[in-house]
């Protein structure tokens, strides 16, 4: 029997979210799944309202509003400028300001590890993920390691689908596919192996596996026959 | 060296920045003879310099321009995807794991130094996708880039190409991994640890410890 990864089982999860709640369940699973402290999704400016799925403690978040710590929290400051992936320790706390607010926070239980992945979108659309834990540098180190292409993916394929939920009449992410993307996507419903598809389209298999990859990113869908399954639901492809 | 450098933080180098602008003005206005437009300072810029692209720079021991390139997450707006999917088949690619870069220009002062400096160059890129978790950077480029590729040891898997002979314009994939890495370090004679330097000095990562001595 094949193992299911962590990722699968979130992409699991993600398939069946289609509320804000649900939402909100699936990243406090992430806890869970990744054994870390916290999992955050903020959407800055997607929908009419900022929207945030987070397992931080309501009296944190009241606290962070009041004393406006966004002016000061590096995390902000560096995704908005940033799109690679953050790790906290990367971050300007050189300020007295941002050092005062990071005491505060591992004291309301935000931890002293933190990866942060900042999400750019078409029209300036910003949002930002995070995931952190209390733990030393090195066991953080090798977990970052392991997971941050995970947390890559997540993040983006959690804010695709926020989009979908809070602004369903907006589609300029999901751009529809092209007719090389849905041939790629039928002939690999039909069995055809990627040798045999990149033959038939006349291009190399690896020219195929970009072609699947952004057909895959643009459904949300982790896997080819996920996203096979998806493009069919969809009346996208059909026989 | 290699900077990496955020295009709002240029201003903090500016020497670095404007002969960066001005070299690219010459390679891609001057000699390719690309559509592009170029600034009464001399400084080849597009809309894409404006939303904030991470540049990798060579920074020759004067401070100035050596070699460089741009890169912005193609989740956002790009330019292969805005203007050049007739070289994709139509195809728009995106993704979080692949980035695009653009404008990669050596500086005409370089010289003997120039396969040093692109190799540099693209040394910064596979090591930015290393650290970053990303799969492989997404480009448009011109023909007689090709043979330059190929003698860095990153040669591109092309895509889709405009036209033959040397004015076509393709669109090209490189893998950003460790096998990439040591290809190019092999050839050009670049050790990993420098690279993995370059990294550090512009991420500097500091112990969590250290964060909250005030």
């Amino acid at each position: 029997m094949v193992a299911v990864t962590k990722l699968e089982t979130f992409l699991d999860v993600l398939a069946g979210s289609q509320t804000p709640n649900d939402i909100q369940s699936l990243v406090e699973g992430l806890r869970e799944s990744y054994g870390v402290s916290n999992a955050v999704y903020h959407a800055v400016n997607v929908g009419p309202m900022p929207y945030a799925a987070l397992t931080y403690s309501s009296e944190w978040m009241q606290y962070y509003h009041d004393q406006k710590f966004v002016q000061v929290d590096p995390v902000v400051k560096g995704a908005l400028r940033q799109f690679h992936p953050m790790d906290w320790k990367q971050l300007d706390w050189s300020g007295r300001g941002s050092r005062e607010f990071l005491g505060e926070a591992i004291t309301a239980g935000v931890c002293n590890q933190g990866l942060s992945v900042p999400i750019r979108g078409p029209n300036g659309q910003f949002a930002l993920f995070t995931i952190n834990d209390n733990c030393s540098d090195d066991s953080w180190e090798k977990f970052s390691k392991e997971y941050k292409r995970d947390m890559m993916l997540i993040s983006h394929y959690i804010h695709r689908r926020v989009v979908e939920i809070i602004v369903p009449e907006d589609e300029s992410d999901t751009r529809s596919l092209s007719p090389r993307e849905t041939d790629s996507l039928r002939y690999l419903s039909l069995g055809f192996s990627r040798g045999q598809i990149a033959d038939k389209l006349k291009i190399s298999e690896h020219t195929l596996r970009v072609y699947i990859d952004s057909a895959r990113h643009k459904l949300g869908a982790l896997n080819t026959i996920h996203a096979v399954t998806t493009a069919f639901s969809r009346g996208l492809i059909s026989f | 060296m290699i900077k990496y450098i955020y295009g709002d933080a240029l201003d903090a180098f500016p020497k670095l920045r404007d002969t960066m602008f001005k070299d690219r003005a010459f390679q891609f206005k001057e000699r390719l003879k690309w559509d592009v437009a170029v600034t009464d300072e001399g400084h080849e810029m597009d809309e894409y310099d404006a939303l904030n692209p991470l540049y990798m720079i060579y920074e020759l021991p004067d401070g100035t321009h050596g070699g460089s390139m741009r890169n912005l997450p193609t989740t956002a707006e790009t330019m292969i995807n805005d203007h050049f999917t007739n070289l994709t088949d139509g195809v728009q690619i995106i993704s979080p794991l692949i980035w695009e870069t653009t404008r990669f220009c050596l500086s005409p002062k370089v010289g003997k130094l120039a396969s040093r400096v692109a190799a540099s160059v693209c040394l910064a890129g596979c090591e930015a996708g290393i650290q970053f978790g990303l799969d492989s950077s997404v480009g448009v480029f011109d023909a007689r880039m090709v043979h330059i590729y190929k003698r860095i040891g990153w040669e591109p898997e092309i895509l889709g190409a405009s036209d033959e002979g040397k004015d076509a314009i393709s669109a090209g994939l490189w893998a950003l991994d460790e096998a990439s890495k040591a290809n190019i370090c092999a050839k050009s004679g670049i050790s990993a640890e420098e690279v993995e330097g370059w990294y550090n000095a512009s991420f500097p990562s500091i112990s969590s410890s250290d964060i909250l001595v005030a």
